[in-house]
């Protein structure tokens, strides 16, 4: 099962390599890959082999242990938060009961796999980017934790089954008024910078520091870079489809039975990646149009706006969740 | 004070979602893409009017051309791209008159500024529309714009 899932996950990240390429390129006005396979569909896996076949350079002046180390973490950080996802009713690898408290602990240590990262390439770029990716993190794992935690109130368990059966009469952007619609744009929001894509991609940033904390990566250590951040773009959609969308629940109206019937007829694994991918598109959709913030408002955006909002907000959803004010 | 931050919380939002607009816009309308194919869409392939691919000489269908020999544009050329070479010819009324041998281009020198045609008091060069040029042999960019036999077009003085 796990094997079936690993595999699964590396060809999602194909199909998100080639939907991002295509969403970008039609957002600026461009064809984007159209050369290999039908409408260039098997560009990710030219891409593939030919970076399977590069060499995979070590820096003579580089922490070679460390250097080697950095990747994986990155890859093994980012697979471990798979397993408390639940793709349907009944395929979820590990029902843990405190399911939110995992992934949000888990993922933040993607944090030492790019300090590590940084810190063992022996280059000042890759230093500077890794640098303000552990501020970036550390800053927006707050905003995420209080995000998470409205709803947790609300549904009264950590436990992802429990959170998306608490979801079963209707999903929790939905009753949740705005409180909730609050803190589901301050996850995006959050989650967008805990990754570090665009807008947020400071620890990149192709432009100041070449590629960041991955300068010195080629080959294949660097496609783990690449893997690893497609599968966190999927596992914090995910999560937001979980926790805010009702994760496999398909959608419901009231009383009006004919409907919901028919919408039970579509499996809750289809319901699961629809609402996924629809988050992973308005996570791309941020990425190509927004410009790239400062490092100073990168921080003013966390510690003055987000982190209060949602301090205030979750005392509102605390109020919400006492008197019974959601539907 | 907390006026204006709740002001710059919206006013935030409402430019991110301007910018989201476009880009969305620009998402679901596929027509507005830009990018040519280029070696598949030869055929059909049009230039924008604007574009300067090289300079020509235009010829109507009796071989006449409107270019009098006045070096307007050989003087104008910042990099000596233009050599006209001049002949003296006689008309049918026994007046001597100074009318152009060959209008040389030598087009690896010409980075198509446009001052010549701005030069040109009589229209009679214009910038064409072909780009490719690429040849082997650097000879074979130094061109003579003139057609061979060709005439001062009547009433151009």
């Amino acid at each position: 099962m796990g094997l079936v899932l690993i595999v699964f996950l590396v060809l999602l990240c194909f199909f998100l390599g080639y939907m991002e390429r295509k969403v970008a390129a039609f957002m600026q006005v461009r064809l984007g890959p159209n050369r290999v396979g039908p409408k260039g569909s098997m560009q990710i896996v030219a891409d593939t082999i030919k970076l399977l076949l590069k060499e995979g350079l070590t820096p003579n002046s580089s922490d070679k242990f460390l250097f080697n180390l950095a990747p994986m973490i990155m890859v093994i950080t980012s697979f471990l938060v798979v397993a408390p996802l639940a793709f349907s009713s009944n395929f979820q690898i590990w029902d843990t009961s405190i399911g939110i408290l995992y992934v949000s602990s888990v993922s933040s240590m993607a944090v030492i796999g790019i300090l590590m990262a940084g810190w063992s390439s022996n280059n000042k770029y890759s230093l500077l980017g890794a640098m303000r990716s552990g501020a970036q993190i550390v800053s927006y794992e707050l905003s995420i934790g209080l995000s998470l935690i409205s709803i947790v109130i609300l549904s009264g368990s950590l436990q992802m089954s429990e959170i998306i059966q608490s979801q079963q009469n209707g999903w929790w952007l939905l009753k949740g008024h705005f409180p909730v619609w609050i803190s589901f744009v301050i996850f995006i929001i959050a989650s967008t910078a805990e990754i570090n894509r665009a807008p947020f991609d400071l620890a990149e940033a192709e432009q100041e520091l070449t590629a960041g904390f991955h300068t010195e990566y080629s080959g294949m250590k660097f496609a783990m870079f690449l893997l690893s951040e497609y599968i966190n773009l999927f596992v914090v959609s995910a999560i937001a489809a979980t926790v805010f969308l009702g994760g496999w629940m398909p959608f419901h109206i009231g009383n009006f039975a004919a409907f919901n019937q028919v919408m039970d007829y579509i499996p809750g694994f289809f319901w699961f990646m629809g609402k996924t991918m629809f988050i992973i598109f308005i996570i791309m959709w941020f990425r190509w149009t927004f410009p790239r913030l400062r490092v100073d408002q990168l921080l003013n955006l966390e510690w003055k706006y987000l982190l209060p909002i949602s301090m205030v907000n979750t005392i509102l959803v605390t109020i919400m969740a006492i008197y019974g004010l959601h539907f | 004070m907390l006026k204006d931050y709740f002001k710059t919380i919206f006013q935030a939002i409402q430019s991110l979602f301007t910018g989201m607009k476009l880009t969305g816009y620009y998402f679901t309308h596929l027509k507005e893409i830009q990018t040519e194919e280029y070696p598949d869409n030869r055929a059909t392939l049009k230039m924008a009017e604007r574009f300067r691919g090289e300079v020509i000489m235009p010829h109507n269908e009796d071989n006449e051309h409107r270019c009098t020999g006045c070096q307007a544009c050989e003087i104008a050329c910042p990099n000596g791209t233009i050599k006209i070479i001049t002949k003296q010819e006689v008309l049918a009324d026994g007046k001597k008159k100074k009318r152009i041998d060959s209008f040389i281009y030598h087009h690896d020198l010409c980075t198509l500024c446009n001052l010549c045609i701005v030069a040109c008091p009589s229209d009679a060069i214009k910038m064409g529309q072909t780009f490719e040029h690429s040849v082997y042999d650097k000879k074979l960019l130094k061109k003579i714009l003139n057609k061979p036999g060709s005439k001062l077009m009547e009433g151009v003085e």
